[in-house]
């Protein structure tokens, strides 16, 4: 019964979100624009480097596409606590909080919209990248989406719970700049971590967003029974659960 | 006490912040005792600060108090918030109107957040688009309203549900003479409807016009409260300011009227006298002759009746207008 409710509410909050962005929709291509830039300026710039360790020669793209997937999954979500400060600013937020509607429900409906955005997002880089000799395992693919939307929620559940607990845009901007510009760096994102110095690579090891890259290449490849996805698979679901459970205490503590 | 709706005992917030690395607490509520009665508007006034919103948060379960009780509709408010906000509307200061929406989503995405399908939620909508003459705008999106516009839907978002209390924060903050005259008259019939009405509010005039018992606020204290008559009559005399041709003039007045009228607190600055009596209507025409007969000509009069404002300098030293010159 209960469960029925916060589900309702969530749909109700979900579609209130997607109506805001269907009525904006630029804001779903803007997004697409740095790795569209990746796509077509820097990709080309592998293929000469082709046969150094983690870059098999002729199979850049291959190697490069599901970490810049990861990559869209990570800065694309990233951001979108700024509409949150927004309408804890403009009161909306609190309106919501009046209502017996579920404090899980705001956040779960913005959240499933981030996935929605982000999942559309994915298909169009992935359709762009197939002239480029892109092969893509339709399984492994659509368990690749899973993790990406895995990816999502546990990006934007950090950026709603700093949204919650600052109030200010200005604290939230500089804040995920500080961490999303290291944890895409050691994520072996752009060039894959075989060719990084052994202490860099082991400080990756405890950036949670690496298992993730590596997962996401394993699942291009077609390995879907491979101990990369399950490893990543488990490090990203703690952290979505994690994330979201703070930004739930966030939401319940905002006022009190 | 049967017959109240909102009772509060000993209700407190304190707030801690951290400057410096240091812990510090700030009380912004400080023990209130309410009792609302059923159908009654009821306004806190006192300056910004004072600790109005805060109160009225934690009647709305937005805020938990640190300590106290309080019950609203007979629901506890530690333990049954979810009764408290079937019941309850709330409008804060800054509305809540989502602006990318349209009013008409705006208010039936609310009303379908306090369990009406979609349907009825619709024909809900409806009715207070209509009640609060919004058809003209209600299909565009809040962004492009009028401050007047954005409060009616803010209202209407607020009563969608029919709840039996409604929460105002500075309802007519910012706001023409016209809707704010509009708003009135709305809130005015809300009590008509039987509907409990907690606002807040720094204007005198709404105070002493819209509310029928004022509770004043300052400090986080409740310094004064009953019907604005009631505040009024306990300052008791009125006030009474006489022109004179000179200050010589002004002062042989005094010093006459010391003598031979029930007048208080006299204060001569320049060619004015100024005097508290009690029932200043009726003793002016006797203290007239008297400055007659003296050969003590009276060039202007004014009477004034206590204002709110002499309630609040009365319990607090300080006056209300004064603080909203310099806020």
């Amino acid at each position: 019964m209960d469960k029925m409710k916060t589900l309702r509410e969530t749909g109700l909050m979900f579609r209130r979100s997607m109506q805001h962005t269907l009525r904006n929709p630029i804001w779903v291509f803007l997004n697409l624009f740095q790795p569209l830039l990746y796509l077509f300026l820097f990709m080309p710039l592998l293929k000469s480097l082709g046969g150094v360790p983690g870059l098999p020669a002729g199979k850049t793209v291959q190697v490069f596409i599901p970490g810049l997937l990861v990559m869209l999954a990570l800065f694309g979500s990233a951001f979108v606590g700024f509409g949150l400060v927004d309408e804890i600013r403009t009161g909306v937020i609190e309106r919501f909080l009046v209502t017996p509607a579920h404090r899980s429900a705001i956040l779960l409906g913005r959240l499933l919209k981030d996935v929605v955005v982000l999942l559309v997002q994915c298909l169009l880089i992935t359709v762009c990248a197939l002239p480029f000799g892109l092969g893509v395992n339709l399984g492994g693919f659509l368990i690749s989406l899973l993790l990406y939307a895995l990816i999502a929620i546990a990006m934007a559940s950090m950026s709603y719970a700093f949204a919650l607990l600052f109030k200010s845009e200005d604290t939230l901007a500089s804040t995920l700049n500080t961490i999303a510009l290291p944890v895409s760096l050691l994520s072996g994102i752009m060039l894959p971590l075989a060719l990084a110095p052994l202490w860099l690579r082991d400080l990756a090891r405890v950036n949670p967003f690496s298992y993730g890259v590596n997962a996401s290449r394993a699942l291009f490849a077609g390995n879907i029974h491979n101990g990369d996805v399950i490893k990543g698979f488990i490090i990203v679901i703690l952290l979505a659960g994690i994330t979201f459970w703070s930004a739930i205490r966030s939401l319940r503590k905002m006022a009190a | 006490m049967s017959n109240s709706i909102i009772v509060t005992k000993n209700l407190r917030k304190t707030f801690i912040t951290k400057a410096k690395g240091k812990k510090q607490s700030v009380e912004a509520v400080k023990g209130i005792n309410l009792e609302i009665g059923k159908g009654e508007i009821f306004g806190f006034l006192g300056p910004n600060g004072a600790g109005k919103s805060t109160t009225q948060k934690m009647l709305a379960t937005l805020l938990l108090p640190s300590a106290g009780e309080a019950r609203v509709n007979g629901y506890d408010l530690s333990t049954q918030q979810q009764d408290i906000r079937r019941c309850i509307g709330y409008v804060s200061q800054s509305g809540g109107t989502d602006s990318l929406s349209t009013g008409l989503e705006n208010l039936v995405l609310q009303a379908q957040l306090y369990g009406l399908d979609g349907v009825t939620a619709a024909k809900r909508a409806e009715e207070f688009i209509d009640r609060f003459q919004m058809t003209s705008f209600a299909e565009r999106r809040a962004l492009s309203y009028s401050g007047g516009q954005r409060r009616r839907l803010d209202l209407a978002l607020g009563m969608i549900h029919h709840p039996d209390v409604l929460l105002l924060d500075e309802p007519t903050v910012g706001l023409d003479p016209q809707s704010r005259a509009y708003l009135w008259r709305e809130i005015r019939h809300l009590r008509d409807e039987g509907i409990t009405v907690l606002l807040t509010t720094h204007y005198l005039d709404e105070a002493d016009k819209l509310c029928d018992t004022v509770a004043i606020i300052d400090n986080g204290e409740i310094v004064a409260a009953g019907t604005p008559s009631q505040l009024k009559d306990d300052i008791g005399a009125d006030s009474l300011v006489f022109g004179f041709a000179s200050e010589q003039t002004a002062q042989q007045a005094q010093a006459l009227l010391v003598d031979r009228a029930p007048a208080e607190n006299t204060q001569v600055e320049d060619h004015l006298l100024r005097l508290r009596l009690s029932r200043g209507e009726q003793a002016l025409p006797a203290l007239l002759r008297l400055l007659d007969t003296q050969h003590l000509p009276v060039l202007s009069i004014s009477l004034a009746k206590p204002s709110l404002d002499d309630v609040f300098l009365k319990h607090t030293g300080r006056s209300l207008r004064e603080d909203q010159a310099h806020g």
